[in-house]
């Protein structure tokens, strides 16, 4: 049994842990950070953008020395049926501008990086090793338990993603609800970065962000996304677990659809598979986020519940940088107090409240329950589907005037229902 | 020309721990709705339904999303911890 103690010990070499121990790090701490895989990112995966803004604050100019694979400066959002596609497209040199850029990122490569950088600022990171168990007495983390060693710390950050199984063994966070939470799957389709150029209409390192919703999830919770890496195309789906089993088709059955879809198929036409993953999304937003900090522990990431999906937007990772970096920030204060108990970790909570981490959570907070309808995923891309189909085929019949083609198709839905979801919709962001 | 989910993973990093199961699973559960949660849900497909409706698994190519855990741990999910040190799925893009 080792009977070192360090100051603070990271668990989970993502990027919120990585963040943290960077930063504390630089401030000359003695900080484990403990990864069970074989290198930082080895486990993790994401849909594709990280919006800068985090991390840029933290290591200016990040993106000429980070792997990033593309800066985004086209959106597009789609809205399908089975076999139509609706497509809203924007392009804007704004989105390029330093400190609202996003890139698109693989996260096996760019949490290595930050895992790398933790450790050349002074960080004891190691990979390979789970951490089993917390140290808790009286309610108080002492540490962590790996492969039978204990090891000590004045205070331990949890970082470990969205499963969170250690906060949740010591009964500091509840188990995750399925309504909380979405399965993503993800594949990666490699292509000679000038195909994808010429597909997306890129300069070389622009890169795309493309949204879909309705038909890819058989009418459940969620949609389809697509990134251009330099080299390769990540796509995907993430669908809500809350009704999964009451549907007739898997994951994989959806995937298939989707990925074969009329619009989608030809961007990755002649892409070779070089990697299948998975992973859980949290998505319930605020009302997802639980204990944040206690006595000798503070929960940061995924860990702790800081994502949003907002249907045409994805931020994870931005959260977890922030929220790395007031988790470490708390530890300095507390360090200067020589107190790492609740009372004084509450700092935290405070620096979250009074940034944009709990702004936007709190901004969005009744998006989910908006979401959870089946018209966004099945009636309105039919609907609009049907508007544009009457707009632009010419057959030789007589035309109908535009509004009453459109009334004719808004009435399938329900008049009532598109303004009463328009309301709550617009009320949701 | 579609690939199989099985000839998917295979294009994935595994190194699969052969002595220790690090899912286990109770494959008769009664419960029908339990099992076509996991059968629907696993992105890696590895729960089948067979025709005597018991499931069929197999750990090795597990993604280590939680997903069946999340759904159905204390049901059809006996036990679910993450592969011991350096096994497991390795994601090289992520
Ligand atoms: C399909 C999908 C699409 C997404 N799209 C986007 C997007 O486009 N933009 C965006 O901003 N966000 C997106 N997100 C969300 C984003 O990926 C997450 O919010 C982000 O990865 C959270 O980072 P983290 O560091 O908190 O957790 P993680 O990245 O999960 O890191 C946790 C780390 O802890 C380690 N760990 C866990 N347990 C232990 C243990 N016991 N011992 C040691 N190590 C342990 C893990 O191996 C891992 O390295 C997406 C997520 C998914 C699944
Ligand atoms: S953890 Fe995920 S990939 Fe592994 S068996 Fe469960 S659902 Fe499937």
């Amino acid at each position: 049994m080792s009977e070192e103690k360090f100051d603070v010990i990271v668990v989970g070499g993502g990027l919120a842990g990585s963040t943290a121990a960077y930063i504390l790090a630089e401030q000359g701490l003695e900080v484990l950070l403990i990864e069970r895989g074989n290198y930082g990112g080895s486990k993790n995966m994401t849909g594709g953008r990280l919006y800068s803004h985090s991390l840029e604050k933290i290591i200016p100019n990040f993106a000429e020395e980070a792997p990033v694979e593309r800066r985004v400066v086209k959106e597009a959002v789609t809205m399908m049926t089975e076999n139509d596609a609706v497509t809203f497209n924007f392009r804007s040199p704004r989105l390029a501008e330093t400190g609202s850029d996003s890139y698109v990122v693989l996260r096996g490569e760019f949490d290595r990086w930050l895992f790398d950088k933790a450790e050349e600022e002074g960080a004891i990171a190691t990979s390979g090793i789970k951490v089993d168990e917390l140290i808790v007495e009286n309610k108080k983390v002492k540490g962590v338990i790996c492969g039978g060693e204990e090891m000590l710390a004045d205070v331990v950050i949890l970082a470990d993603g969205v499963n969170s199984l250690l906060a949740e063994k010591a009964g500091l966070r509840p188990r995750v609800k399925p309504s909380q939470v979405a399965v993503g799957a993800k594949e990666v389709y490699e292509l000679p970065s000038k195909v994808i150029e010429d597909r997306f209409g890129l300069e070389e390192n622009e890169g795309a962000a493309w949204l879909f919703a309705g038909s890819p999830t058989n009418g459940l919770v969620g949609g389809g996304f697509l990134y251009t890496n330099k080299q390769s195309i990540s796509i995907g789906m993430v669908v809500n677990l809350e009704r999964i089993g009451e549907s007739d088709k898997t994951i994989e059955d959806m995937m298939n659809e989707f990925t074969k879809h009329p619009e989608v198929a030809p961007l990755i036409k002649d892409g070779k598979l070089v990697e299948r993953s998975g992973h859980v999304v949290p998505e319930a937003g605020l009302s997802m986020v639980s204990t944040l900090y206690g006595d000798g522990f503070l929960i940061c990431g995924d860990a702790a519940g800081f994502c949003l999906n907002i249907g045409y937007m994805v931020r994870g990772m931005d959260f977890a940088i922030a929220s790395g970096e007031m988790a470490a920030k708390a530890v300095l204060k507390a360090r200067e107090k020589e107190d790492f108990s609740s009372a004084t970790l509450k700092i935290y909570k405070d620096m979250l409240d009074e940034s944009f981490v709990m702004k936007d959570l709190s901004l969005y907070k009744k998006f989910p329950s908006f979401m959870d309808n089946p018209r966004i995923f099945n009636e309105y891309p039919e609907m609009l589907s049907n508007i544009m189909a009457d707009m632009f085929i010419v057959n030789g019949n007589h035309g109908i005037p535009l509004r009453k083609k459109a009334m004719k198709h808004i009435k399938s839905v329900g008049l009532l229902n598109l303004v009463k979801d328009g309301l709550r919709g617009v009320k949701s962001i | 020309m579609s690939l199989s989910i099985e000839e998917k993973l295979s294009v994935n990093k595994f190194f699969v721990d052969e002595e220790n199961a690090h899912i286990e699973i109770d494959p008769a559960y009664p419960d029908l709705k339990e099992k076509m949660k996991l059968v629907n849900a696993c992105p890696a497909g590895l729960y089948k339904l067979n025709d005597d409706e018991t499931l069929s698994f197999d750990y090795a190519g597990c993604l280590e999303c939680g997903t069946c855990r999340i759904l159905c741990l204390g049901t059809v999910v006996k036990k679910w911890e993450y592969p011991e040190d350096t096994k497991g799925v390795e994601f090289r893009y992520g």
